[in-house]
């Protein structure tokens, strides 16, 4: 069981950042989903809820996520349901339930790097940027290789581009974990492709990105794209499947993104 | 800790420790139509309104509570007795444990889906797990309930 001694309402992300780096039994909260589950201790909690991090501005090239969004929020904003093909909203609509995901943070989803993550998969396929209020801007592909930073997220940035995306997964039933999620994006002649819940963290598949630029998206590059991800991942066993199994599924994944992608054109 | 915050259109001042989470604080004041199920966030039971908008109280920190607005089923007692109405006429209403959380999602439901259609009511209800008495039978409720054409 969660338990909290103390919990505080920073003014100013300043002040949140100095508790952070200040007091070493300090832990930020985020709609506390995933945190209530662990049986952990926090000395200090440090609650973002009153400084204003839970709209959605868009701006000339970007729309700009605040921390503390609900994944609610997320899915039923009329432009996160139009950009990038709605990908994003595609990610989070399955998780759990409206009341979970009025509940839980697109802060915390991300700052918790999770492996299983749905919207992680979704957001590198649309080369999202973090702000962290110490280490300032980075791309969430960095944060998610990096070895983790001790601060305080306050928004995620999606650039505002011409681009067609899709998300798709594989689930034991409609709420439950994915077996594994892939994302992909068409950005002019470029590509990404994405597969995450390998059980491991969501990942670019860079030959086939490659492979797609060179060669354009038809039905037959779709495929070997599909292959290429299978091929080129790592995968492993979890007791939502195996990993063989898992590198069976992830060329029709791909494949059957990347032909929503084709077929929105 | 103490805050003020609004449960069923009244002021009512909260004690609580730091660490406690909603649903706990509700029956602790005596809302006992919340409902603790899984307590891992996942089947809810626990759902009251914030704002408005279905949420788990199991999963929602009681110190965030200030200035909110709570509603629990005991402010909608009518409208409950209407949709129960539905429910028993189609032989789907629940033991009671988990009922009340359901029916403030399908209450929730009602003002917010504008044209609701089986597909956007599945979608809405996926948060409320138990589904004793029948898929079914439930789903027809509250077709008629929500008048699909
Ligand atoms: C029952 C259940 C099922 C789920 N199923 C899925 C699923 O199928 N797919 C999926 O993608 N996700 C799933 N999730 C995860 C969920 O979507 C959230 O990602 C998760 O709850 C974390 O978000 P949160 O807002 O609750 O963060 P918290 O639990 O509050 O925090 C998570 C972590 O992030 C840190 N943190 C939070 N906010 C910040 C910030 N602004 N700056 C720095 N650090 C921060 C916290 O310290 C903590 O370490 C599930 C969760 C639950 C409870």
């Amino acid at each position: 069981m969660l338990e909290i001694e103390n919990i505080i309402f920073p003014e100013s992300l300043g002040d949140a950042l100095a508790t952070v780096e200040t007091d070493p039994g300090a832990v930020v909260l985020g709609g506390c989903g995933y945190l209530r589950l662990g049986s952990r201790k926090i000395a200090t909690a440090v609650d973002l809820s009153k400084l204003g991090l839970d709209t959605i501005t868009e701006t000339e090239h970007s729309y700009e996520i605040g921390a503390m969004v609900s994944l609610r929020t997320l899915e039923t904003d009329s432009c996160i349901n139009v950009f990038a093909s709605g990908a994003l909203v595609r990610a989070v609509e399955n998780i759990v339930g409206i009341q979970l995901r009025t509940c839980v943070t697109l802060g915390g989803s991300v700052a918790g790097r999770y492996p299983f993550s749905d919207p992680i998969t979704a957001l590198l396929a649309i080369d999202a940027q973090l702000v962290f209020q110490g280490a300032g801007r980075i791309s969430l592909q960095d944060y998610l290789t990096g070895k983790g930073l001790r601060d305080i997220l306050v928004k995620i940035i999606l650039p505002k581009d011409e681009r067609v995306a899709a998300f798709t997964s594989m689930r034991k039933s409609t709420t439950d974990y994915a077996v594994l999620n892939c994302a992909v994006a068409r950005v002019g002649t470029d590509f990404r492709v994405v597969v995450g819940s390998r059980p491991s963290r969501a990942i670019r598949v860079e030959a086939a990105e490659k492979h797609l630029a060179a060669n354009g998206l038809t039905r037959e590059t779709a495929e070997q794209a599909g292959l290429l991800a299978a091929e080129n991942l790592s995968f492993g066993d979890n007791p939502r499947g195996s990993g063989e199994y898992r590198r069976k599924i992830c060329p029709v994944l791909v494949k059957r993104a990347l032909i929503e992608v084709l077929d929105a054109a | 800790m103490q805050l003020e915050t609004t449960i069923n259109g009244n002021t009512v001042t909260l004690d609580f420790a730091a660490g406690e989470f909603l649903s706990e604080t509700l029956r602790r004041y005596g809302y006992l139509s919340v409902k603790e199920g899984c307590d891992t966030g996942s089947c809810g039971l626990c759902t009251v309104w914030l704002d408005g908008k279905p949420t788990l109280s199991c999963s929602t920190l009681t110190a965030r509570m200030q200035g909110h607005e709570i509603t629990t089923i005991e402010a909608l007692a009518g409208e409950a007795e209407e949709f129960a109405r539905f429910l028993v006429a189609e032989g789907a209403e629940q033991c009671g444990f988990c009922a009340p959380g359901f029916a403030m999602t399908v209450l929730a439901m009602k003002r917010e889906l504008k044209e609701p259609t089986v597909t956007s009511i599945n979608h809405y209800l996926a948060g409320n797990l138990c589904r004793c008495s029948g898929y079914k039978g439930q789903m027809r409720a509250i077709v008629k309930y929500l008048g699909v054409k």
